[in-house]
């Protein structure tokens, strides 16, 4: 009873802000346009990389003439992607591995071609993924230069000759995941401690390698840290990790012409690109539209 | 309704409780996490807060400073804090101790004050010290509500403990971490409401902690008059 | 503060909508604690379970609970009512105890007599009770309105944009000035609200200025 009392007049204000809301979201000045879209819905991730990423997509889009809708910045896959497979979002960054794990989670492929290969086949009804990037940004296990030169590392495989207890510091979901310490030990056979570290191979990783708290940490390949504080990224050779290259899942709804501007980026983008974008957001600290339309400027594609 | 049946069912598995990082250790170490936060802040608001509502002076300061540390987001001080010292413990309890001196210094201070000027005036003309009038008179007066800010602050740390395993491998709030980001609602769920119940059993024991102090230490002999009067 | 000066523009969009996840949620909470106060003061046998049931809400971590409304209430994860019925229930949990100690404190005398000279129930709740419980609910008030301004940090979590996105987006870029800043302007616009439900409070009660007034005249100086 106390319980109806209390959420009738707070299901009453949620209708009522649902329907404001959806008002305001209809911009009445914005103009039908050539194309079957009024306005092109573009989103992403809660990661600075990703959001630099998306707002090249959408300058690229609005210097073709298109009205661009920026929803950045929600969340992880589990928030996002449901929101897309209901046709609320039409652009995305992404990246082949992962997603392809998202849904697909006992995939065996490993390489390039073999993931982009098998993503466009399970990507669901409604959606469908443009050519693929050759900027990566894929998990690598990494020590510091001082910890790989004292056990002569430069594989991943080398962990074995590691004599002293390792932990490993990643996400948390890594810990039962197979590019955890699960994974380690059941291709590699090493096995590894874990210290749960919730930024995505941030800044306080870095620090936990650095501080020797961890000795073995999940960073993404294209961190511009790994250069900057001289760490080991160590070569997978048995295909622990799906290679990730940049990939926008688009909607149906993006057309072959607005498809084409974003090919048209993705061709541009190279791995060192992607390293050097991160780069400018972390250590010159400029806002992704900065960072958006300078790259843009220097590709010729603005 | 299925996701509270999947916790539930996570819940009751054997296999969930015990080993390393099972329900005992993790609840074990959200326990202490709490006590260390609530003990740190109790040991900074509390005479501070007492000082304050006994002289009457510096109300206006402490208020202010409580209302702006109410204001300071959990989530950023743990930023800031994890990004300055590191993964680990100290960071997260910094920042709860933050979240808990409010609660605790509000309840110390509006306990004592809350305590008739006459009465300490009386004590006074019967020669008591400062010193005493605050431990023998005011203090055992002003306990249930500076207990009652213990209370408060407590509930809050409990719930937001769960923040600390966003940087160390610590607390019931690795549940709920893992569980959001594998998409393992049900286990998320049942770290929720492993929460809750810490907190239940927190707020009984410091309820029932009040009832004790106010029966026996604020106003023994005036037991009942006084329960009738709250 | 090279963060500062190379994205200061994108702050007072932030505040706004920091603003706009906090004021409803804060009008909400007052809205629904009064009345649950209100009732639990009147019937002491509902009321104590009913104020141990609103603070146990706040035991409730805010993660978990961000996913379950969606599910329970049928709207999307990443809206604006998630949010906001997610703060309106941490904000009633921290203001009901306050409504019922506010209109505990009102004078029962007065309360009788306004009922002896002939006013409705109705009446008198709205011209005796609720504003003579107002100065102790500006109280429970402006802690709640505080807290909700910090918790809508955690929007930023489930893609809420608000002060809380300098908080995660800052920690991921390693850039303490940026989360610093996220910090220090939500203290500012807590307070900057705080400031405000202190000004609609002395409005609310002008006989306690023009009581206040009376004496410092009446005594000479």
């Amino acid at each position: 009873m106390t319980r109806r009392t209390l959420m009738a007049p707070v299901l009453a204000l949620i209708v009522a802000m649902g329907a404001l809301a959806g008002c305001s979201s209809q911009n009445p000045l914005s103009g039908p346009t050539t194309s079957a879209l009024t306005t092109i819905v573009v989103g992403s991730q809660d990661y600075y990389s990703n959001e630099i990423i998306a707002e090249i997509y959408a300058q690229a889009l609005e210097g073709a003439g298109y009205t661009v809708d920026r929803q950045f910045r929600i969340g992880q896959r589990e928030v996002y992607l449901p929101e897309i497979e209901a046709g609320g979002i039409d652009l995305f960054p992404e990246y082949t591995g992962p997603l392809l794990q998202y849904w697909e989670p006992d995939t065996t492929a490993r390489l390039g071609d073999d993931v982009y290969a098998e993503l466009s086949r399970v990507v669901p009804a409604g959606l469908h993924v443009l050519d693929q990037a050759a900027a990566t940004d894929q998990d690598s296990y990494v020590v510091t230069r001082d910890f790989a030169d004292q056990w002569g590392l430069t594989t991943i495989a080398d962990l074995a000759k590691v004599t002293t207890p390792m932990v490993m510091g990643a996400n948390s979901e890594a810990e039962n995941r197979p590019n955890g310490p699960t994974g380690l030990l059941d291709t590699y056979g090493v096995s590894v401690g874990f210290t749960p570290i919730e930024d995505g191979g941030g800044p306080l990783t870095v620090k936990a390698l650095q501080d020797g708290q961890i000795q073995l940490a999940i960073i993404y390949t294209a961190d511009p840290s790994i250069a900057a504080d001289d760490l080991v990224s160590l070569t997978d050779t048995k295909g622990l990790f799906l290679s990730s290259h940049v990939v926008p899942l688009a909607s149906d709804k993006i057309d072959a012409a607005a498809a084409a501007v974003i090919d048209a980026v993705s061709a541009a983008m190279s791995p060192d690109d992607l390293i050097a974008l991160n780069a400018r957001s972390v250590t010159d600290q400029l806002p992704a539209a900065t960072i958006a339309s300078d790259w843009l400027a220097a590709k010729n594609l603005s | 309704m299925t996701y509270l049946k999947g916790a539930l069912a996570w819940l009751v598995d054997p296999a969930h409780w015990g080993g390393a990082g099972g329900i005992w250790v993790r609840l074990g170490q959200h326990l202490l996490t709490t006590a260390l936060v609530v003990g740190v802040a109790a040991l900074i608001s509390l005479p501070v807060g007492i000082i304050v509502g006994h002289t009457r002076r510096g109300s206006s300061a402490v208020g202010a400073i409580a209302g702006a540390a109410r204001a300071v987001p959990t989530l950023g001080l743990l930023t800031l804090f994890a990004l300055a010292l590191g993964i680990g413990l100290t960071g997260p309890v910094m920042a709860l101790v933050v979240l808990a001196i409010p609660s605790a210094l509000a309840g110390a201070y509006a306990g004592i004050q809350a305590v008739d000027p006459a009465i300490g005036e009386a004590a006074r003309a019967m020669g008591m010290s400062e010193a005493r009038i605050v431990w023998q008179v005011e203090i055992p007066l002003g306990a249930p509500v500076i207990i009652g800010g213990i209370r408060a602050a407590t509930l809050q740390v409990v719930a937001t403990a769960t923040l600390a395993a966003y940087v160390a491998d610590n607390g019931l709030g690795r549940y709920l971490f893992i569980g959001l980001k594998t998409r393992d609602y049900a286990q998320m769920l049942a770290g929720a409401l492993l929460v809750i119940a810490l907190a239940l059993i927190l707020e009984a024991v410091l309820a029932a902690l009040q009832r004790v102090v106010r029966t026996h230490v604020t106003a023994p002999g005036t037991a009942r008059r006084t329960q009738t009067h709250t | 503060m090279k963060w500062l000066s190379a994205n200061w523009h994108q702050i007072p969009a932030l505040i706004g909508d920091h603003m706009t996840l906090c004021v409803p949620a804060i009008l909400l909470s007052i809205l629904i604690a009064v009345p649950i106060g209100r009732l639990a003061h009147r019937h002491r046998l509902v009321g104590g379970p009913l104020l141990g049931f609103a603070a146990l809400l706040y035991a409730i971590p805010a993660l978990p609970l961000l996913i379950v409304i969606p599910v329970v209430f049928g709207i999307p994860l990443r809206s604006m009512a998630t949010m906001v019925v997610a703060l309106t229930v941490y904000g009633v949990a921290l203001l009901v105890r306050t409504a019922a100690d506010a209109f505990a404190a009102v004078d029962r005398d007065v309360h009788d007599a306004a009922l002896a000279v002939g006013h409705s129930p109705t009446s008198v709740f709205w011209r005796v009770d609720l504003p003579l419980a107002v100065p102790v609910l500006v109280s429970g008030i402006r802690v709640m309105t505080v807290s909700t301004v910090s918790l809508v940090t955690i929007g930023a979590l489930i893609g809420q944009s608000g002060l809380g996105v300098l908080l995660t987006d800052g920690f991921q870029r390693g850039i303490a000035a940026e989360v610093a800043t996220g910090v220090i302007l939500t203290v500012v616009v807590a307070l900057l609200l705080d400031a405000v439900v202190i000004g609609l409070g002395r409005i609310a009660t002008p006989w306690i200025r023009a009581g206040r007034a009376g004496r410092r005249q009446a005594v000479p100086s």
